[in-house]
Parts: structure tokens; C-alpha cells; sequence
């Protein structure tokens, strides 16, 4: 590719005034050369790009991508990990308060799954040469989002179950297609928290079943976090698909499988009959069975709530940033404790942790194969 | 382990656990109790791998207690109908959360205990030893946790090792609490004592801090919170704990 650069400099050491004309003339075709030489590679990698997209091979760190493609990936990548962390308030928020010790542990576990998540999706980011240390910082100064969902509070213990069940459930239908995403780094993330969310789905649906099924109070309990959270679930889905900007792009590349219309019709219909087995009513009046198309009809989202909730006005908006900006600020001292112990005892430390880490990556590794064992 | 509305043994909050297990009740409200305190981190930890130790460590707790409380009664009665004053848990175990200093020097105290106490019950012929033996594993790694951060803390930056300092001061006074005797749990005490403060000892000096000098006890504090008196942040944590299951009598979750 270098090619053209040894001609241009001993073109201009032949300096006489009158080769003034040639010497620019060379120099033009030369770097006329040149940029057709970057532009038959860029046009090669595009196509080696294209091709192994279409024949739906993974994209690794290692190979070329266009840079939009890595930018739209680390903002999506990102903004999912972020919404695993501030995720984990509306639920930790009744940690203390669970009403029974089984409960409890299995909130605390389920909060505990969102933080690892959290730094799954950051390492999967990281592939793709962003920092975990700079996407925070992109969290917490508000460049960049995280699902509008976790900005409604969590007023009753119900809520706790309608999250398992509703918002879960939504980012299983999401994230399920992305297990077969073109990044393989981000898919794979996908087999795990997918692994994980299902289960979580599960316990949530049992926990509006106990309430439903429990005492009056209970039962009403578990409808009113329903009609609460129905809708804000369906929003999870993103903008109708008329509207949604990175959507096109985004199939083509197979980061996306589905649209967001699709994959909300699809959830509907998951979610109308279990509704009825949980004996609980989904809030929309409009919500029926279509014959003609196979699916349900549903009621129109209230669009401007969505917008209104993403731009920062929703009911939790400021209360989350607040927190989490306040977690980080008040473990400043604690991460340059580390840094400093660490830069101290370096050498100590990094035999100790490689072997740490040693041990979780076999751990892993036997983890991951016994998973290819099982699909395959 | 499973919930039950209706107890079997209603007045288990009451009456005497049966000498067997009579060591039951008190392990079991430790665990649950900075089980529950360890909770109150989540979402507010310093970094995101604090998320998941110390979330991991407050479930380890929380299992022990279902467990050991399971042995004296039903484990939700126990937890969410007894008052202050019928818990038996060491005072350490209800200290707030402070800063992660403290957290980690709390950690530190009552992990260490747990792993010497464990380790010894695990060998002796107590009904206990089958729950000792596994909880002796998880302990390890909980004291091993917070050994860790202790040198860390201590030997980090001016800050950090202020904080540590602090904690461990703090705390100090709550330790002697530790050996006192437990009804059911005959174990060697002096040798538990000796050797957790060789160990707890050796952790401060190698984390360049001072053992505390004070009493490790005092009027109030000595054996305490095994015969039910607590310290002021206690009712309150309870208040919370309790709050909802109380205000839904005979519910199941």
C-alpha cells in the first residue's frame, strides 16, 4: 500500500522550475495510485465483510468491519450493559423488604446475575476497543442511555414478579434473536444472559402466581403492578418501526433480526395466555385475538410517555442517575486503593491474580464446551 | 427450606430449641442478620466485581441461616415474627454498613470467627457438623474476601488506609462478643480466640494498620446480643425487614 511514497520523494528531489508541471502531474497520479490501491482494499475488506455477513459466519475482534458497523455495536453493546447495572435499582429496592427468606434469595441472586451481565456486555464491548472506565463515564455524564424501563419505581413487592414476568420476558424476546447476532463476541454474551433471564422469567411469573392465587390483598396487589408495568413492557420494544432510525442498517448487518413491530406482536401473543393462567388482566381494552392475521390486535402505546420518559422525564430518571453517579463517586477512594495496592505490589499481585484468573478461565473454558456440547 | 404459611411449630419463636440444635438459633441469626446488611449494598457497591462478592457473600449467609433456622422452627416465623429482643445474633452482625472500610472490617472480624468456628464445629460430633463442613468452604472464601481488601485498603492510599483504621477501631469493641459461650456449641473458646486473633492480627500488621488497642467488650456488649440485647440500628433494620410480611398475617409468598 506503500507503494507510490518512494516515487513521490524522488520526484521531488528532481527540483527544476520547469519540472514543476510533470513533478505535480506525478505526484497527482501517484497518489491517485494510492487512493485507488486503499480504495481496492477497502472495496476487498467491504466485500470479505459483506460476504461473511451474508453467509452468516460471526464477525470476531480481529477482522475488519466498517467503522459504523463497530460504532453502532459499541453504542447497543453498551447501552444493554448499562441497562443491566442501573437495572439492578428497581429491584435491589426490595431486597430488604422481600417477604420471605426464599424470596429474598432469589432476588439477591437475581441482582447479583445483572451486575455479572453488566460486566459480561462490558468485555464484549471492550472487544471492540471501547474502555469499560469511559462507557461509565458516558452513563453517568448522560451520552449515553439505558432501557427507559428501569426509570419506573417499584411500589409494591408485586413489582418485584411484574418485572420477572413483563420486563424479563421483553428482554428474552429481544435478546433471544441475538444470540445469532453477526458480532460473535456480543452473541455469545447473548447465549449466557439469555440462559439467565429465562430463569429469572420464570421466577417472576411464579411470583405473581403466588400473589395471584394468595389473599385478596395480594391478588390485587399483583393486578395493579400488571396495569402498571403492561405498557412501559411493550415500549421496550423501541419505536414503531416507521420511526426507528438504526433499524434498517442495523438488519442489514444481522445485528438486528427482527423489527421492533415484529418482535412486540410477538410478545403480545406470549404473553396474552399467560396472563390468563396467572388469572390476571392485561390492561388494554383493546387487546383481542385477529382471526384473520393470527395474532393479536392491541390497543396504540402512548408514544409521547416513551419520548418524554427517554429525554430524562420519567418518574425515575433523575433518582437512578443520581444513585448510580453517587455509587461510583463514593467508591473513587476504594478504586484508587486498589490501583495504588496494585501498582505497589505488582509483581506479587499479578502472580496471584494471573493465577486467579487462570483458574476462572478453565473454569469457563469447561463451561462454554459443555454449552457447545448441549446445542449441539 | 420451603415456605410455609402455616407453621408447624407455631411457638417456635418462644420456646426453647431443642438442645441438639440449641446452637441453631443463635449461627443462624448471624447469618441472616449481616446476610441482610449485606443486601443493603446492592446497587450502591464501589465497583461492579463488589457487586457480585458481596451479593455472593450475603447469599452464602442467607442459605446458612435457612438453613440453621429450618433445624429450630419454621425459618420465615422466625425471621419476620420475632422482635428485637428474641434474636440472638452476635451485636457485629447488626452494626450498620458505614463506609466500604467498615463494611470490609466487619467482614473481616466476623469471617474469620466464622471460619475458626466452623472449622472446629465441623470436626467435633455436633448434629451441626454436616451443615459446619460445607459452610467452612464458603467461609474461606468470605474471609479470604475480605483479608484481601483489608490489605488493600490498609496498605493503599492515605485515604484508604485512614478508613480502614477507622473501621477497624469502630468494630473493635464488638469482638469479644465472639467467644463468648454459646448454649450447644461446646467448643474450645480459648483456642478459637487465640488463634482468630493470631490470624486477625497478622492480616492488620501485613495491611500496615493498628490492632485496635480498647476493650473488646464492654457493660453492654459482652454476650449481649446472644441473650437478645441489642444495639439501636437493630429495631430499625428489622422494622424494614419485617415491614411487609407483617402487614399480611397467615400470607404465603
Amino acid at each position: 500500500m506503500e507503494t507510490a511514497a518512494p516515487r513521490d520523494t524522488a520526484a521531488a528531489r528532481g527540483t527544476a522550475a520547469t519540472a514543476d508541471t510533470a513533478d505535480a502531474t506525478a505526484a497527482d497520479r501517484a497518489a491517485d495510485a494510492k487512493a485507488a490501491d486503499q480504495a481496492a482494499d477497502a472495496a476487498t475488506l467491504q466485500a470479505a465483510f459483506n460476504a461473511a455477513v451474508a453467509a452468516d459466519e460471526r464477525i470476531e475482534p480481529r477482522d475488519w468491519m466498517p467503522d459504523a458497523y463497530r460504532s453502532t455495536l459499541v453504542r447497543q453493546i453498551a447501552q444493554h450493559a448499562h441497562s443491566e447495572i442501573i437495572g439492578m435499582q428497581p429491584e435491589a429496592n426490595w431486597i430488604t423488604r422481600a417477604p420471605s427468606l426464599r424470596r429474598k434469595a432469589i432476588l439477591m441472586a437475581k441482582v447479583q446475575d445483572e451486575a455479572g451481565h453488566g460486566l459480561y456486555l462490558y468485555s464484549a464491548a471492550e472487544t471492540l476497543g471501547a474502555s469499560r472506565d469511559d462507557l461509565l463515564d458516558k452513563l453517568h455524564s448522560g451520552r449515553q442511555k439505558y432501557s427507559s424501563i428501569f426509570n419506573y419505581p417499584t411500589l409494591t413487592w408485586a413489582d418485584v414478579g411484574a418485572i420477572g414476568w413483563l420486563v424479563d420476558g421483553a428482554a428474552i424476546t429481544n435478546q433471544v434473536p441475538l444470540c445469532r447476532c453477526s458480532y460473535g463476541p456480543y452473541a455469545r454474551a447473548m447465549v449466557r444472559v439469555c440462559k439467565e433471564e429465562s430463569f429469572h422469567q420464570r421466577q417472576g411469573y411464579e411470583l405473581l402466581l403466588a400473589l395471584s392465587r394468595g389473599t385478596e390483598a395480594q391478588h390485587a396487589m399483583a393486578q395493579d403492578a400488571v396495569d402498571r408495568w403492561w405498557w412501559p413492557s411493550l415500549m421496550m420494544f423501541g419505536p414503531p418501526d416507521a420511526e426507528s432510525s438504526h433499524s434498517e442498517q442495523s438488519m442489514t448487518w444481522k445485528i438486528k433480526r427482527h423489527s421492533n413491530d415484529e418482535l412486540r406482536q410477538r410478545f403480545v401473543d406470549i404473553c396474552v395466555p399467560q396472563a390468563e393462567s396467572l388469572g390476571l388482566t392485561l390492561p388494554d381494552p383493546d387487546l383481542k385475538w385477529n382471526e384473520e392475521r393470527g395474532q393479536h390486535d392491541f390497543g396504540a402505546i402512548d408514544w409521547s410517555e416513551f419520548w418524554s420518559v427517554l429525554k430524562g422525564n420519567g418518574p425515575c430518571n433523575e433518582q437512578r442517575m443520581t444513585q448510580r453517579r453517587r455509587a461510583h463517586e463514593e467508591g473513587a477512594w476504594v478504586r484508587e486503593a486498589a490501583a495504588a495496592h496494585a501498582a505497589r505490589h505488582s509483581e506479587r499481585e499479578r502472580a496471584t491474580g494471573d493465577s486467579e484468573r487462570a483458574i476462572e478461565n478453565s473454569e469457563r473454558a469447561a463451561e462454554d464446551s459443555e454449552r457447545e456440547e448441549a446445542t449441539a | 427450606m420451603t415456605t410455609h404459611s402455616a407453621s408447624t411449630s407455631p411457638s417456635a419463636a418462644t420456646s426453647a430449641p431443642a438442645s441438639s440444635t440449641a446452637a441453631a438459633l443463635p449461627l443462624g441469626d448471624d447469618a441472616l442478620v449481616l446476610s441482610h446488611r449485606l443486601g443493603e449494598w446492592a446497587g450502591h457497591a464501589p465497583v461492579l466485581e463488589e457487586e457480585v462478592a458481596l451479593a455472593n457473600i450475603a447469599l452464602d449467609l442467607l442459605g446458612q441461616a435457612r438453613v440453621l433456622l429450618s433445624l429450630v422452627g419454621d425459618e420465615d416465623e422466625l425471621a419476620y415474627l420475632r422482635e428485637e429482643r428474641a434474636f440472638r445474633n452476635v451485636q457485629l452482625v447488626e452494626q450498620p454498613n458505614g463506609d466500604f472500610a467498615h463494611t470490609i472490617a466487619r467482614q473481616l472480624y466476623f469471617s474469620t470467627y466464622q471460619h475458626l468456628m466452623y472449622g472446629q464445629l465441623a470436626a467435633s460430633d455436633s448434629p451441626l457438623a454436616p451443615l459446619a463442613a460445607k459452610a467452612v468452604k464458603e467461609v474461606a472464601y468470605h474471609q479470604d474476601h475480605a483479608e484481601q481488601w483489608t490489605l488493600r485498603l490498609g496498605d493503599g492510599t492515605a485515604e484508604s488506609h485512614e478508613r480502614m483504621q477507622r473501621g477497624l477501631d469502630a468494630l473493635w469493641r464488638f469482638t469479644g462478643e465472639l467467644f463468648e459461650p454459646v448454649a450447644g456449641l461446646d467448643l474450645d473458646r480459648e483456642a478459637l480466640r487465640e488463634r482468630w486473633t493470631a490470624m486477625v492480627t497478622a492480616v492488620i500488621g501485613k495491611a500496615t494498620l493498628t490492632v485496635p488497642e480498647g476493650p473488646q467488650s464492654g457493660a453492654w456488649t459482652a454476650g449481649a446480643g446472644r441473650e437478645g440485647l441489642h444495639t439501636e440500628p437493630f429495631g430499625r433494620m428489622l422494622a424494614e425487614m419485617q415491614h411487609l410480611h407483617r402487614s399480611h398475617p397467615g400470607a404465603s409468598w
